[in-house]
């Protein structure tokens, strides 16, 4: 019997129990802004909504648990919750004043960590174990004490085990010393996870033995038959040929799919559709933080125009887009000013297609809007492969409403620029694919939505609302390669794993160019704890500040990186079996004498 | 309780008296990055702490049934079993195989091979092995010195190619070749085809030079989950050469169909 036959056996026997009354005390596992319209007993008033109020210092308690909670329509009996609920509480911070962070251990056995992502502060108190500081014993508390130096939309997350990815996540705002420029009546988080009901441990294992385990999209032969009608056998054998011979599965999107996956906005599965509500011709504040632990989403509001106004928690010009694709761990707020007396629906695809995450924005509670079908499973290209001049490979699979036709000429069109070449090292067995040709594609659009008939956001549009700061030439260059060997579920930064690495130096107070290759055939979005990176997009001088930047395959992206944060920061890929295998570094930013590795 | 010393440590080394006038910029200080004592060069941490921010060198093991299996052919019903499994970390594996079949019913294993090897990761895709391998049957017993290179070859061939030194001196090798065919996401048509070939003659397991048999099978297996399936399917056994004259005379069929039903398991 499988799994997911379980999971809705466990499902209805839940629903069953929930319409006896039996259940109505696990609802209250969820918090305040979380706890949103599937009744009128769970009224909305400031569900997600960024309070706001007075600026002043901070000090909050985070107590970290494990028990049951109802969830993504079951009941989990072993998740990690944050002041019992997940995601965690909503913690607002004041720039120019202090944070007084404490997280209490109340697990049995467990370590623990928060790690306050995108956060500038002593790196003592960044929450990495193993790295920063030792970790939280069972029964110990920690206290992170700095004061605030920036704003924006952030979020925190344990950086233990798996923790994250069974509940310990949160969203957090920290509002601006100045009057904040971004003007809206209205201010929601809206915080997007991944949630699966099994041992995150053994989604890990089952990827290490068979690495294909979730992905129930591969090629079959319906496809080689729709293929050989639609562009006949001479293109579909090229193109089975071109992906057989390197090993490489073109339907390998993601790892971790809507298999075991149920999508969850601010904690809220689709069916219990998270709102928000709005008056007509109200400017609404909505921040977007992907918080999961595997997944890429395709953001949109049919009907709605989106205005992104900042990114990563850094204001940039606002864009006007209909769609953007979220990394994991990166943030978007965006100004909607929906002018009806409808409902909107938050329709958020994981990148694969596999499931997603809905919410409604309604002028009252219990209004619903048309949930979108999910649009046809993507594909990788050659340009993914960091190889060929066109594309060999066939458009986008089945499904209704797809435009299929035309899609090689367009996507070699989009394809961006090759910036380089890669050199004679294949970084090992840990490795299968290189970036022989590493392409610009900051101008291109996320992976599968290279074809929708609407705006879509990308990389090159994203412009600084301010000039750098620091205009010097860079000093120091460090070059990275993202590396990987899906077949063995084995990732690694140059090929080599966390644990057989040293660390990277930055020399304090220097300008760094950091570039990253991605040799590998899936994106990855990878952060850099304790200091911006300023993407080199084509902007001038006024590049986009990213705390999480996703390389796409087969790219080179650049960054720029002041290294006047002293101390020893993580550097990982943020899909999290990912860093578990040790695609992870630890950038050093010191004064070592003769701390050089350029 | 708050870790007081620890945080005591920190403002010390921070030198002023509370973090957020450490340093007026809320930052750690210089002197604080590389810590006095033994350092963990993949972490710049002191290297006393038990925390590591990676598992990557944790140790996995996998177990297959890739063929629990029963043959019905014009010779009689046969059964067959094909394993193996690993464990090991990314680089370096212990691996173990085992494979035998017998007729059903009269209790006689017709063979039965048992392998132990250590593989080593030496392409993206391939491991290659060395280790040794013990025959139970047919009689008698006698053990083998084994190299082997087992992976994924390009088109997805499941590749699994072995040479052996008997206990006695006589080499032999054997190969065999997977395919899986995608009906569906979960029901999957498995072409297979495992050849032996001896160096020399070798009488007293009525084997003769050359290539001495092969064994080709078309399995079709239902996915109820990844690590179950049933299959049905057939399977096609032919002698070869000098080790098919030695059956002919011996009266024994060289040329075996059987259709096959089975299970493929794994953890």
């Amino acid at each position: 019997m499988s799994d997911t036959h379980h999971d809705a056996e466990r499902r209805r026997l839940l629903k069953a129990l929930a319409t006896t009354g039996l259940l109505a005390g696990l609802e209250g596992l969820l918090p305040a802004y979380a706890r949103a319209g599937s009744g009128p007993e769970r009224h909305l008033a400031g569900a997600a909504r960024v309070a706001g109020g007075k600026p002043r210092s901070v000090t909050q308690d985070f107590h970290i648990r494990r028990e049951g909670i109802g969830i993504a329509g079951g009941y989990a009996p072993s998740a990690i919750t944050v002041n019992h609920s997940i995601p965690g509480p909503l913690l607002e911070l004041w720039e120019g004043h202090e944070a007084r962070l404490r997280v209490h251990n109340h697990l049995l056995d467990e370590s623990t960590s928060i790690h306050w992502h995108g956060i500038l502060l002593p790196f003592q108190m960044d929450g990495v174990p193993g790295v920063a500081f030792p970790g939280i014993a069972p029964g110990d508390s920690f206290e992170a004490r700095f004061p605030v130096r920036q704003h924006g939309t952030y979020w925190y997350h344990s950086h233990t085990g798996f923790q994250e990815q069974i509940g310990q996540t949160g969203p957090m705002v920290i509002h601006p010393a100045e009057p904040d420029p971004i003007k809206a009546d209205r201010d929601y988080v809206v915080m997007l996870n991944d949630w699966t009901f099994e041992d995150p441990a053994r989604v890990l294992a089952q990827l290490k033995k068979m690495s294909g385990y979730y992905n129930f999209s591969k090629r079959t032969m319906e496809d080689l038959v729709e293929d050989v009608a639609r562009s006949g056998w001479a293109k579909t054998l090229k193109d089975r040929e071109a992906w057989g011979g390197m090993r490489m599965n073109p339907r390998g999107i993601a790892d971790v799919t809507g298999h075991t996956y149920s999508y969850l906005m601010n904690g809220l599965h689709p069916e219990a559709n998270w709102t928000a509500l709005f008056a007509p011709g109200e400017r609404i504040r909505l921040r977007v933080i992907n918080g999961s632990s595997m997944s890429y989403f395709n953001f949109r509001i049919p009907g709605l125009a989106m205005s992104v106004v900042a990114v990563d928690g850094q204001a940039v010009e606002p864009v006007e887009t209909d769609e953007f694709q979220i990394g994991v761990a990166e943030t978007y707020d965006v100004i909607v000013e929906p002018q009806e007396d409808k409902a909107y629906t938050l329709m958020v695809e994981s990148m694969d297609r596999s499931g997603y995450a809905r919410g409604t924005l309604a002028p009252r509670m219990g209004m619903t809007a048309a949930v979108p079908e999910l649009r046809a499973q993507p594909q990788r290209t050659l340009v993914d492969m960091g190889m060929g001049r066109g594309m060999m490979t066939m458009g986008p699979g089945k499904k209704k409403g797809q435009r299929l036709e035309g899609d090689s000429v367009a996507l070699k069109e989009a394809a961006g620029p090759v910036v380089a070449q890669h050199g004679p090292d294949h970084h090992g067995a840990g490795n299968a694919t290189i970036a022989k040709k590493q392409r610009d594609r900051l101008g291109e659009r996320g992976t599968g939505l290279e074809d929708v008939p609407h705006r879509v956001l990308t990389y090159s549009q994203l412009r600084n609302i301010e000039p750098m700061s620091d205009k010097r030439e860079p000093t120091h260059t460090v070059e990275v390669h993202l590396t990987g060997n899906m077949s063995s579920y084995m990732w690694s930064f140059d090929g080599v794993e966390y644990s057989d690495s040293k660390v990277i130096d930055f020399p304090y107070g220097e300008r760094v160019r950091l570039i990253i290759v991605n040799d590998t055939m899936m994106e990855h979005p990878i952060h850099l704890h304790g200091m911006f990176m300023e993407l080199e997009n084509g902007q001038g001088e006024y590049l986009p500040k990213k705390h999480t930047i996703s390389v796409r395959s087969g790219s080179r992206v650049s960054l720029l990186i002041s290294a006047v944060e002293p101390g020893r920061w993580a550097f990982h890929c943020h899909f999290l079996y990912h860093m578990e295998r040790g695609m992870f570094r630890v950038v050093r930013v010191s004064n070592l004498p003769g701390a050089d590795n350029a | 309780m708050l870790k007081k010393s620890w945080m005591t440590t920190l403002l010390l080394s921070a030198g002023i008296g509370g973090i957020a006038q450490a340093d007026s910029h809320g930052k750690a200080s210089l002197e604080s990055v590389v810590p006095e004592g033994p350092i963990e060069p993949s972490s710049g941490a002191p290297r006393g702490w038990r925390a590591k921010p990676t598992k990557d060198d944790e140790i996995y093991a996998f177990s297959m049934i890739d063929r629990l299996e029963y043959g019905d052919s014009d010779e009689g019903q046969t059964y067959l079993w094909d394993a193996q499994g690993w464990i090991g970390n990314d680089y370096n594996k212990f691996w173990w195989e085992t494979e035998g079949e017998g007729p059903v019913g009269d209790g006689a294993i017709e063979a039965s091979q048992f392998e132990a090897n250590y593989a080593h990761k030496i392409w993206p895709y391939f491991n290659l092995q060395g280790g040794v391998r013990y025959d139970t049957n047919p009689n008698p017993d006698r053990g083998f010195l084994m190299v082997g290179l087992e992976g994924l070859a390009p088109y997805w061939f499941v590749t699994d190619m072995e040479a052996y030194l008997s206990e006695d001196g006589d080499v032999s090798a054997s190969a065999e070749f997977e395919y899986n065919l995608l009906l569906t996401q979960r029901l999957v048509l498995m072409p297979r085809i495992g050849i032996k070939a001896s160096a020399q003659d070798e009488p007293e397991y009525d084997l003769g030079s050359g290539i001495t048999s092969t064994e080709m099978g078309l399995r079709l297996r239902y996915e109820i989950r990844r690590e179950f399936a049933p299959y049905i399917g057939v399977r096609w056994n032919q002698m070869y050469g000098e080790t098919k004259d030695i059956a002919e005379e011996m009266g024994k069929s060289t040329s075996t169909t059987s259709f096959v039903a089975g299970l493929r398991v794994w953890y």
